[in-house]
């Protein structure tokens, strides 16, 4: 049963793929001209020639003299194949200027999901166990904070505080040395060195957002009939919510995820450029501002990516929790 | 016990055994209101219209009444920059550049003189090559109110130059600093104000016709439409926002004016908000399509889309304003966020996000740490509208 739902979950997931790599292709298409007009045109005004077969070799590897469904259909299996094409601006194929960033990206992504857990679990749980207490406002209210306050604003803060009170600057995810150098334990801990201050900043609002979705789910478990007959029959109150009602609540934590890792992608690209980690974000501001619509696509399609999986991934281990939705086959919220 | 019993034998006559139970019905025109008066209170309650429960409902909830009143102020000083603000936007002093907070003082050597400032004496640190400024507490400058200040066009038509406040006779007022070109920091968040909250106001709108519209035909046509609108929503959501806005934003031509790029960066901000709302009208529409009096029209020939806008939407419209305004928030950043990393509005456009563009190097905060002020109203905005959206969303449904 359960292996029959995650199959169809994956069969779900090709169309969304899909259509998603149909839009970003299409907005990466929509600038007028093509890379090759331009760079044409540059060099016939400098009045190279040299550069003429260069310029039709590229256009006919990477499809330019085809049309547009042709182009896309070639883009698409191409980054199946891993291939991820070429870079205009740096003259090189999008792999080689990739190197560390995309690993890094979803290093970032992935502790900020470990952080926002390990943070909104026992505040959610505080929050609903205590409810109206001085600690559930506080921490309400510290979590509304977190919500409201842009990701990129908390980043120019926190570098701003740091300059100021221990005169260091918290940018950068690895030491330069260790940059586009194979992975090792030293290279490790200069990340994990780094990663803290990106990991706060990007999860606050997700945090944020699921200590009062666990709240709120808590609270109405903890009205229901049979935590009353648990607590009424002798159980010790952590017992009694250890065994029903956090494990209710446990569902929707998993589902959040599904909910919030877009913005939590979306979060670790803006801080990237404003701490100057070495992710895709800067990489990716950069080719859209000049227009390297290639490498942006490869990007845009490599972050849709990494959301719909963490969406499975977050799909799949509801269905292991709770066998009601393997039954039903859809998320129930 | 015995003694109870005893009491309620001598109270109730019973008539002899056999002999009819008297008739105790009554004649009389039954008026439930004489039985049941009402206080005044509970008839008010009784006969308001669906908005006034509302009103009442939502007026509980204090920090949402504080937040509406915070909007509302913040949005009038938008309207009323040109009064309020003590420079023009663009007016350079040339001579003041970087200047740090200006503080307003009201005595001077114990004696009250009434709001005045400072003035600044420039120098330029030879070693770094930083312009410093000394505070001449010599020479107090009393503040001119009601004044006639920088020319300007009030909302582009009316030409005037009176102003709240002005800089003194011959000196300068910066109250929050001055940037780069020497412009008031202060007088530019007033004006970006205006940039940055309109823009909230028109993306929402554009969110709001798409997800009336998209989810309107969904939940009222259900079956297949729904299926594919569904998807295409479940789509649109798990893509990660931020890094799409900056795609779709970087592809607007770069000859494009400033306005065109303003309504660009407007219908890009809603393209992609509008699934929430979409989501709300669906659910919506597929509870209410049954209801009679949508076979009703539909009997009486009404075409969907009439049927949708005027007998469908109204009846839950407050709960499409309540999300609405939460979407309003998102928007604003989205627009602060595009053009803080220079893919939103340029130049001359100036907005709070345009602004903090300018703080985007850490160095230069660190130097000058005025520049991250517009920082302030982006936050204090969007927490506003977080709880006034809150409240909106309790007080939607009065009858809960």
């Amino acid at each position: 049963m359960l292996l029959k739902y995650i199959l169809k979950r994956i069969l779900v997931m090709i169309p969304t793929l899909l259509i998603t790599s149909a839009l970003i292709f299409t907005v990466i298409n929509l600038p007028e001209g093509d890379y090759f007009e331009t760079l044409a045109a540059e060099m016939q005004a400098q009045g190279e020639k040299a550069d003429m077969s260069r310029i039709e070799f590229l256009k006919k590897e990477y499809g330019f003299d085809k049309p547009v469904h042709e182009r896309y259909f070639w883009w698409v299996t191409g980054l199946l194949q891993g291939d991820m094409g070429y870079s205009f601006e740096y003259q090189r194929p999008v792999r080689e200027i990739v190197g560390d960033r995309l690993m890094l990206t979803m290093i970032v992504s992935f502790f900020t999901i470990i952080f926002t857990w390990i943070v909104a679990f026992p505040i959610g749980i505080y929050s609903a166990t205590h409810q109206y207490s001085w600690g559930d406002y506080g921490l309400t209210f510290v979590g509304l904070i977190g919500l409201a306050v842009p990701h990129f604003l908390l980043a120019l803060v926190f570098m701003y505080m740091a300059n100021v009170w221990f005169g260091t600057s918290i940018g950068g995810l690895v030491d330069p040395q260790y940059l586009n150098q194979p992975m090792s334990w030293a290279k490790a801990a200069s990340v994990l060195e780094h990663l803290w201050i990106p990991v706060i900043i990007i999860g606050a609002g997700g945090t944020a957002g699921m200590i009062r979705s666990v709240r709120a789910n808590l609270l109405d478990e903890l009205q229901k009939q049979y935590y009353v007959t648990a607590r009424a029959k002798g159980l010790p109150p952590g017992k009694a919510l250890r065994k029903y009602p956090l494990r209710m609540s446990l569902n929707f934590f998993v589902s959040d995820i599904g909910d919030i890792l877009p913005s939590i992608v979306s979060g670790a690209e803006i801080v990237a450029i404003v701490l100057s980690l070495q992710t895709t974000g800067p990489l990716l501001i950069r080719a859209l501002q000049s227009q390297d619509m290639y490498l942006a696509g490869s990007f845009l399609m490599f972050l849709s990516f990494l959301t719909v999986i963490g969406v499975l991934i977050s799909d799949i281990a509801l269905a292991i929790l709770d066998p009601r939705i393997r039954l039903q086959g859809a998320a129930t919220k | 016990m015995s003694q109870i019993l005893q009491a309620q034998a001598s109270t109730i006559t019973l008539p002899p055994e056999g002999a009819p139970l008297p008739h105790t019905a009554s004649t009389a025109p039954f008026e439930p209101n004489a039985v049941e008066v009402m206080t005044p209170e509970q008839e008010r309650v009784y006969l308001a219209s669906q908005w006034q429960l509302m009103w009442w409902k939502f007026r509980r909830h204090r920090l949402a009444v504080i937040s509406g009143v915070v909007i509302l102020i913040i949005y009038a000083t938008a309207a009323f920059a040109e009064f309020l603000a003590p420079y023009h936007y663009t007016t350079r002093n040339t001579d003041f550049i970087r200047a740090p907070r200006q503080e307003v003082h009201l005595f001077h050597d114990g004696s009250l003189i009434g709001p005045f400032v400072y003035p600044y004496v420039q120098r330029l640190n030879m070693e770094n090559l930083k312009r410093e400024y000394d505070v001449d507490r010599t020479r107090p400058q009393k503040l001119r109110f009601f004044c006639r200040g920088d020319d300007y066009l009030f909302w582009g038509m009316i030409p005037g130059n009176l102003r709240l406040v002005c800089a003194p006779e011959g000196g300068t007022l910066f109250l929050l600093g001055s940037d780069r070109l020497g412009r008031d920091m202060l007088s530019r968040i007033l004006y970006g104000g205006r940039i940055s909250l309109s823009i909230g106001l028109l993306g929402v709108g554009v969110s709001f016709v798409l997800g009336v519209i998209i989810g309107g035909i969904a939940g009222y046509y259900g079956g297949k439409v729904d299926l594919v609108v569904q998807r295409l929503i479940e789509i649109v959501q798990s893509l990660p926002h931020i890094p799409l806005w900056l795609a779709l934003a970087s592809i607007m031509p770069p000859s494009w004016s400033p306005l065109l790029v303003y309504f660009g960066i407007t219908v890009i901000l809603g393209l992609m908000d509008w699934t929430g709302l979409a989501r709300a009208v669906r659910s919506k529409l597929l509870s209410l399509r049954e209801e009679d009096y949508v076979v009703a029209a539909q009997l009486m020939g009404a075409k969907p889309a009439r049927i949708i806008g005027l007998h469908l939407v109204p009846g839950f419209m407050s709960h499409l304003i309540a999300s609405a305004t939460i979407t309003i928030p998102k928007t604003i950043l989205g627009e602060t966020a595009l053009s803080f990393l220079g893919l939103g509005l340029r130049p001359p456009i100036t907005s709070w996000g345009v602004m903090l563009n300018e703080a985007q190097n850490i160095n230069v905060v660190a130097l000058y740490p005025w520049l991250l002020y517009p920082v302030v109203p982006v936050i204090l905005i969007i927490l506003a509208f977080n709880f006034l959206g809150d409240g909106l969303r309790d007080a939607a449904d009065p009858y809960r």
